[in-house]
């Protein structure tokens, strides 16, 4: 049995194809004007990495501050406003939007046989929305940044910080825009402009997962927008919504933000989770195990998720019976969780495995993210909580999820989706290994902060007691080895744009409409509309494609 | 697949040139694109529902509890204006389906006149609005602009409306909570004219392109898409006005 099911044309006669959607125009005002879903992903991909590059290297100045025990490379202050921008940036300008924005974008339409999204300017208009967030956070972190954390919690941020909270919140305000159109555009999209024969149950899992994030944008987007309306009111007029001064509530924020913002890490790990049935199944030769139980567990996690938010405020003054209620539904949200990586775990059970690079980060996502919620469980039981809340416990906690889970799951997509976005190969090796450093320098930098919190060393903190230097440094050194990580990638991954492999079609055989189609595709995507007529991930139907395929040939 | 893109170019033009101008280039068919922006629109005013839901929450959370503070609060609101705008909104609805109807019936002439009418209707609505908030400045009810309490902590300093209402005069620690009261008046009622505002400017592009004769072709999805819009902003008012003015109506 081979090693790999890659299956490329004889390069010596192979090209890309001279009409497709990046060919179809020049210029750069056809490319700022597009329609066309697949450019404008392309437009995000550039901008989100762009963001995620200034996100990366400001987490890079925390964990260097954090090397030593005193506050000897910025002042505390400064040390606020790092952390607060890194946390703006990864979560509303790089984590909301990387899969759906970039991924979803590109394939939705395709895969499920239309020619684009329901809304093309819509779109654009969101991917607009996005750059003037970006150009906004730009512009505060110039003028002297914000310190309030990225939860704008009041009265920090409405009465005690005379830092940039305005064009923050602005910058969140616009790009939580930005957020809702691209869902309501996908919603849209799934309902109305699914090809004949492409039933709901025939969608491919990627499909799933993207509409119920994509519900999740629509529905807690304007709560976050109109909590972020208030805290301006608040600072500029005095309102007193949330003053208890003037008989408000600064637990009310919580709640409209949290309601919004517990959500949102669905938003963020749903679509992730849409990336990892797409390539287990691939990689394994498998259709995914219990297709419509994952199906409607990403379903299940929209739907959980809108009834567990009050779990970030345990210690904030929430009535027990409260806490009770929120700590049996938050670990409701486990079971749709287990679900899909019991599904993922069986559809390998027998499966013939290839390791390609997207594999290699999916088996990084299903590890590391079944730790990441994991201990959040261990969050969501009130007890354990009280004890762990604000230390580096949550740190670990949530960058297990976020970077251990959804940022494996945007690489492995964008590695298995970067032959039918560009029609050229990464190269292998160098990716691979990429993702084993990733793993690797993950581990380091975020394990020793489990055990830091444990130990009680709390978050947001220059400074911390000398006897925690040892794990700091651990993690210091781990975070060096992920930036490695994360480097390699966007540099050969723009090496390959020119020297990869020409991959044609379908060169991982793999079974979802984009993969029947030309790489790069053509602006319409299909030259006639296709018809459904299999289930997905039916690679029998792949077999006896190409069985026909030679006998016509021939 | 072919690789041939003359074959390719040439079947995607032959899948074109049937269409109405209207049809945009990926949907089938005019009943899918018209059934595809509908869709979007109810989307749309969901995420504006969860919008005002916001306001909504802080408003029965806080009325609740300061129940004293409101219900006199709620006093110095004109119930004349309040009621007059809610039948200038509702009529405008009607107009506005009115149009909704004449566009589908292809009348050219009712579907100016009906977006007129709503166009104008629209205006007076904002018209009564600014009598009513100037009368708040000129009282200073306008929270954190030289708010004052003199009305709640002696009302009898207040002729016209303790003619009226003989409210008893409220000690000062719940007085001041009308300030909250009259926030969230302003911030719903001016989140609902920004909503007003938007939809008459729309309103005027469409009176335009009606006359040019843009909606009376058969294809309406514009007309009736802003007709939801223009209802869903009414059906917030209604909601908004027994809410705000008439909390103690049923004592």
């Amino acid at each position: 049995m081979s090693s790999t099911i890659v299956s490329l044309p004889d390069q010596s006669t192979a090209r890309i194809p001279k009409t497709n959607f990046i060919t179809k125009e020049n210029g750069l005002l056809s490319w700022l004007l597009t329609g066309d879903h697949k450019r404008i992903a392309v437009l995000y991909l550039i901008s989100i990495t762009f963001f995620f590059a200034i996100g990366g290297a400001l987490a890079g100045l925390i964990r260097l501050e954090l090397l030593t025990p005193q506050t000897d490379l910025m002042a505390t202050d400064t040390y606020n406003k790092v952390f607060t921008m890194h946390g703006v940036i990864m979560v509303f300008l790089f984590l909301v939007p990387s899969v759906p924005a970039t991924l979803g974008n590109f394939l939705i339409p395709i895969m499920i046989g239309a020619k684009d999204l329901a809304l093309p300017k819509i779109n654009l208009l969101s991917w607009y929305l996005y750059v003037v967030g970006g150009i906004l956070v730009i512009y505060t972190m110039a003028s002297g940044g914000v310190d309030t954390g990225w939860t704008f919690t009041t009265p920090l941020s409405t009465h005690y910080v005379n830092t940039n909270v305005m064009s923050t919140g602005l910058a969140v305000f616009i790009a939580g825009f930005s957020s809702i159109f691209t869902g309501l555009n996908f919603i849209v999209t799934l309902h109305k402009m699914r090809c004949p024969g492409m039933t709901w149950f025939r969608l491919p899992l990627f499909c799933w997962a993207h509409y119920a994030a994509s519900i999740l944008m629509v529905l807690g987007t304007p709560v976050l927008a109109i909590a972020i309306v208030l805290i301006a009111l608040e600072r500029t007029v005095g309102i007193g919504v949330f003053d208890p001064a003037k008989g408000g509530d600064p637990l009310l924020f919580q709640h409209l933000f949290w309601f919004y913002s517990h959500p949102a890490v669905y938003i963020m790990i749903l679509p992730g989770m849409g990336v990892i049935s797409e390539t287990i199944s691939t990689f394994s030769r498998k259709r995914v195990f219990g297709y419509t139980a994952v199906a409607f567990s990403s379903v299940a996690i929209a739907v959980f998720g809108f009834f567990v938010w009050a779990h970030h405020m345990f210690i904030m003054g929430i009535s027990n019976y409260a806490v009770l209620v929120f700590s049996l539904l938050t670990m409701l949200v486990a079971v749709p969780s287990a679900i899909k990586i019991f599904n993922w775990t069986f559809t390998l059970y027998k499966g013939s495995i290839t390791f390609e690079t997207p594999m290699l980060y999916s088996f990084g996502f299903m590890g590391l993210f079944t730790i990441g919620g994991m201990t959040g469980v261990f969050l969501g039981a009130s007890g354990t909580d009280i004890h762990l809340t604000e230390t580096y416990f949550i740190v670990a906690h949530f960058h297990f999820v976020m970077v251990g889970g959804m940022l494996m799951a945007f690489l492995a997509g964008i590695h298995f989706w970067w032959p039918k976005i560009t029609g050229r190969m990464y190269p292998e090796k160098i990716s691979q290994l990429a993702a084993v450093v990733t793993f690797i320098g993950f581990n380091l930098t975020f394990f020793p902060q489990f055990i830091l919190g444990t130990l009680g060393m709390p978050r947001r903190y220059a400074a911390y007691p000398p006897e925690f230097q040892v794990l700091n440094v651990f993690s210091t050194a781990g975070a060096t080895i992920l930036g490695v990580g994360y480097l390699l990638p966007i540099l050969y991954l723009t090496w390959s744009l020119k020297y990869g492999e020409i991959a044609g079609n379908n060169p991982w055989q793999a079974t979802g409409l984009e993969w029947q189609i030309q790489s790069p595709p053509l602006t319409e995507n299909f030259i006639e509309t296709p018809i459904m007529d299999h289930e997905a991930y039916d690679y029998e139907w792949l077999e006896r494609q190409k069985a026909t395929e030679v006998a016509s040939v021939g | 697949m072919s690789d041939s893109p003359a074959i390719a170019n040439g079947a995607v033009a032959a899948d074109h040139h049937e269409h109405p101008a209207y049809q945009r280039h990926h949907f089938h068919s005019v009943e899918q694109q018209a059934d595809t922006t509908n869709f979007a629109m109810w989307l749309f005013l969901l995420t504006e529902i969860m919008f005002f839901g916001g306001l909504f929450t802080a408003y029965l959370i806080f009325r609740n509890w300061y129940y004293p503070a409101f219900v006199e609060a709620s006093h110095q609101l004109n119930i004349f204006w309040g009621t007059a705008n809610t039948a200038v909104l509702i009529s405008s609805s009607f107009t506005m389906a009115m149009g909704v109807w004449s566009a589908e019936m292809r009348r050219k002439g009712t579907l100016v006149l009906c977006l007129v009418l709503t166009f104008i209707l629209g205006l007076i609505f904002l018209g009564i609005k600014t009598i009513e908030y100037s009368e708040k400045i000129e009282k200073h009810h306008v929270p954190g602009f030289h708010y004052s309490l003199q009305s709640f902590t002696n009302p009898a300093s207040d002729p016209e409306i303790y003619k009226e209402y003989h409210d008893k005069p409220m000690a000062l620690d719940m007085a001041r909570h009308t300030e909250l009261y009259f926030f969230l008046y302003f911030a719903m009622t001016g989140m609902h004219a920004l909503h007003m505002i938007i939809g008459i400017a729309i309103l005027g592009f469409m009176i335009l392109r009606a006359r040019a004769g843009a909606y009376t072709t058969g294809h309406v999805t514009f007309v009736e898409n802003f007709g939801l819009y223009w209802h869903f902003v009414d059906i917030i008012w209604i909601f908004l006005f027994p809410l705000l003015y008439l909390i103690s109506r049923h004592q």
